[in-house]
């Protein structure tokens, strides 16, 4: 009969319309903003840094300034300027670091490529702002997060990169105490926030 | 004869010896903002009446000069740019250049990585051909129903992919030698339950749709692209199996390790624009059964080359074609190395672009609103077309 | 399918007066290319296509490259002789001393296209022809091969359109991603794009060197051009 195809369709469409009001597999629309689906914990959205101290990221950067990210980010959105002391000494630790986030593509790439776990991945995408030119624009100031919120956001990342950092602290202690006369006692594992200085010395990238 | 002219009034006897209404062509540029050209198309298509005698295509309106853009960046800054060619099917787009960099350099790639990466390969094949037939329907005038319900499904397939690479569309996922990340259980299990229900989608979506007379009667022996002329236009892919050759990289090259996987290849009899939709949607179900296999069959071991380098790669001075059969085509990347860190060359071979080929072939004769479906059946990408 | 060396004898034997060259590819991807004259181009390649034992019935990929004219320097041995001196006895032999010099010399420039033919009868490919032209500058007319395979003919566009090569025989040869009143062709090592300054809060390379240019004196601060 012509037009069983038809009524085949709306049969289809009467089972969604009758289903989206009870059935959660054809609900399918989030009322944002008031809802808000969940995140997956890999999701990612521009970049910020890793400071080890909660109370003083800022102070605390693991960034060393050693513009690898600066290089291999392909829109080239990072600006980063090595702090020198009076002499022009450099002082591994960035003077000026840029990303404009209107530019910046969040492919992830500066993350893979830094030796020093110094940069990661946020999740914030609601940062709309009138301003075009330096509205998107964040210093070292804005970008500077803790390693708890690292904790916070991608806890699974966050525990292997805390354990790859312990393990090679670990080799580094053992490594100075067989060099050392005086036998030096490893230090003990450090807990999931070490409270560290500085960033350690690390091998040429 | 001027057709503004006032009617003559020399008495009904009179004939006009030429029928205003027939003495001019017009010329209708379905310009590039329009919902229905999948992007910044144009089609310059000149009518006699309603008839199509003419029809060009315009391209350029999303050209981002990404070939001139890879000379200066290096391969690894390349690969997010990659994403946003045919920007629906990132993973496919990745693996073409991540094949054709590994051709050129010689780069191995460890069991698991192949494994994964077929099996992304074919739910972003699940996923286009799922967008195609909404976005088909939704040229021929249902205005939103099989979008929306095409759309729901897509929206599960992206959930995945931004649980894994943590990025919906733009997944830069593939690196020379393997995968970025290593999909964990939980996620494999995800991927399961997606193909268990899909099934169910497809046959909901075909009860739907495919019989609908409507449909029928607006796609069938609109467009018909015979199989000779196709295979001298270039043209790959779904398009080219809906006129019944037989070709599909997958078989003919075996890239990856898809000799293992059997799967069927459905061909079309007639070339015409319901045989290219029916085309893609068997191959949903084929693209379905290499899923199942290939998450029985996947191994352990590392997903990417211990070997590769992800900074410093300098492959040697040569030259190499790498393609793959993406879900819209024949996708290759042509590069030539000169030893640097950057290719001297970088080329992508477009599917879109060249099976855009025949669209005044099959669109003459038809009318616009015809045309608007058969470019809707030849599945492009914008992205794609213009780079 | 047959090895390159192969279908280089056999097209050297069909067209004894434009045989093609073998262009080794070096790396190992090991895709080695035939290097076609292009006053035989059109016959060669109606060759390749109906011939039964390849049957190569598709073009997959038409690329233009640059190779822009490099100067070269060599260094050349050459034997001297040198007259015996003046106050050398008579019947002296003349000494030979061989010696080293650097010369430089100028390889033009010219613009390759790149065909990868495939076949889908057979199921084999890629057989890679190569066209160049005679410079980039007057002498850059190639034969169309679009009469051939009409895949060529939006691809031969593209070429025409960014590097500048004319494809003689094309049924429709405009620019295809550029605007039809563009002038130059940008995929040219040598182009020089115009100068389209913005502000960008993180210059390099390029857009640093624009800025210099335009605001000659940065701030003090972090060495950036004052904004707008």
């Amino acid at each position: 009969m012509l037009g069983t195809g038809l009524l085949h369709g709306l049969k289809v469409t009467a089972r969604n319309l009758v289903g989206s009001f009870h059935d959660p597999a054809r609900m399918v629309t989030t009322q944002y903003p008031e809802e808000r689906t969940r995140l997956p914990e890999n999701y990612r959205n521009f970049p910020f840094l890793l400071g080890d101290d909660p109370a003083d990221p800022l102070g605390t950067l693991r960034c060393v300034a050693c513009q690898i990210c600066e290089k291999e980010c392909p829109p080239q959105c990072i600006y980063i300027v090595m702090e020198r002391d009076e002499k022009g000494k450099a002082q591994k630790r960035p003077k000026v670091f840029d990303i404009d986030l209107s530019v910046c593509m969040s492919c992830q790439i500066c993350v893979e490529v830094c030796p020093f776990d110094a940069i990661k991945m946020d999740q914030e995408f609601e940062i709309a702002t009138a301003d075009r030119f330096t509205g998107l624009l964040r210093h070292k100031e804005d970008l500077a997060r803790s390693n708890a919120y690292y904790h916070q956001l991608h806890p699974t990342e966050a525990a292997a990169v805390d354990a790859a950092l312990a393990e090679q602290k670990a080799r580094q202690a053992a490594a100075k105490a067989a060099k050392a006369p005086a036998p030096a006692a490893a230090p003990p594992a450090p807990p999931a926030v070490p409270p560290t200085p500085l960033p350690p010395a690390a091998p040429a990238p | 004869m001027n057709p503004a002219a006032p009617p003559s009034r020399a008495g009904a006897s009179v004939r006009a010896v030429q029928d205003p209404f027939h003495g001019d062509l017009l010329e209708v540029s379905m310009g590039p903002h329009h919902p229905s050209t999948h992007g910044v198309f144009r089609m310059i298509a000149t009518l006699d009446g309603e008839r199509i005698v003419r029809l060009k295509p315009v391209f350029g309106y999303l050209h981002r000069n990404h070939e001139k853009l890879g000379e200066s960046t290096s391969y690894l800054a390349s690969m997010p740019y990659t994403d946003r060619l045919d920007y629906l099917n990132s993973m496919t787009n990745n693996w073409a250049y991540a094949l054709a960099v590994e051709k050129l350099a010689g780069q191995a790639v460890p069991e698991r990585a192949e494994h994964v990466r077929i099996l992304l390969a074919e739910l972003t094949r699940l996923l286009n051909h799922t967008c195609l037939a909404g976005f088909l329907l939704q040229d021929t005038g249902c205005s939103g129903t099989p979008l929306m319900y095409a759309f729901r499904e897509r929206e599960a397939i992206l959930d995945l992919f931004e649980a894994l690479s943590g990025s919906r569309m733009m997944c830069n996922f593939q690196r020379f030698g393997g995968c970025r990340v290593d999909p964990s259980p939980a996620w494999m299990e995800a991927v399961s339950a997606l193909v268990g229900r899909y099934d169910r989608f497809l046959d909901e979506y075909e009860e739907l749709i495919t019989g609908n007379e409507i449909l029928l009667a607006r796609t069938q022996g609109v467009g018909v692209l015979p199989a000779a002329l196709a295979i001298n236009a270039g043209i790959t892919g779904p398009m080219l199996r809906a006129s019944g050759v037989n070709h599909d990289l997958r078989r003919v090259d075996g890239y990856g390790l898809y000799p293992r996987f059997p799967f069927r290849i459905p061909l079309g009899d007639h070339g015409d624009t319901y045989d290219r939709y029916m085309v893609r949607m068997l191959e949903m179900r084929e693209s379905l059964g290499i899923l199942r296999a290939v998450l029985r069959d996947l191994p352990g071991g590392p997903i990417i080359d211990p070997k590769a380098k992800l900074r410093g790669f300098r492959p040697k001075p040569g030259e190499a074609y790498g393609r793959i059969e993406g879900p819209k085509g024949e996708i290759g990347f042509y590069l030539v190395s000169d030893g640097g860190p950057n290719p001297y060359r970088y080329r992508v071979r477009p599917p879109s672009l060249i099976n855009l080929t025949v669209l005044e072939d099959l669109c003459l004769g038809h009318t616009v609103a015809d045309a608007v479906i058969i470019l809707g059946s030849i599945d492009i990408v914008l992205g794609e077309v213009d780079r | 399918m047959e090895a390159i060396e192969q279908l280089h004898a056999r097209l050297s034997a069909r067209f004894p007066d434009a045989a093609p060259t073998v262009v080794l590819n070096p790396g190992p991807a090991a895709q080695h290319s035939l290097l076609v004259p292009a006053t035989q181009a059109r016959a060669i390649a109606e060759f390749l296509r109906d011939d039964p034992e390849l049957q190569l019935d598709t073009c997959s990929n038409v690329t233009g490259i640059d190779w822009p004219e490099r100067e070269v320097t060599e260094t050349v041995r050459r034997t001297v002789t040198e007259p015996p001196a003046a106050d050398a006895p008579p019947g002296t032999a003349p000494a030979a001393k061989v010696v080293e010099e650097k010369v430089r010399r100028v390889v033009p420039g010219h613009l390759e296209v790149v065909y990868h033919l495939y076949s889908v009868a057979r199921g084999h490919g890629p057989v890679i022809l190569r066209l160049r032209t005679g410079d980039r500058g007057e002498k850059v007319a190639l034969p169309s091969l679009t009469p051939v395979w009409r895949a060529c003919e939006f691809q031969e566009r593209e070429v025409f359109d960014l590097f500048g090569v004319v494809f003689t025989g094309h049924p429709d040869l405009r620019r295809l991603l550029m605007w039809d009143e563009f002038r130059n062709h940008p995929m040219r090592k040598d182009y020089v794009e115009p100068d389209d300054y913005e502000w960008e809060p993180t210059p390099h390379d390029r857009i640093l060197a624009q800025a210099r240019r335009h605001y000659p004196v940065p701030p003090t601060g972090s060495g950036e051009p004052a904004p707008r």
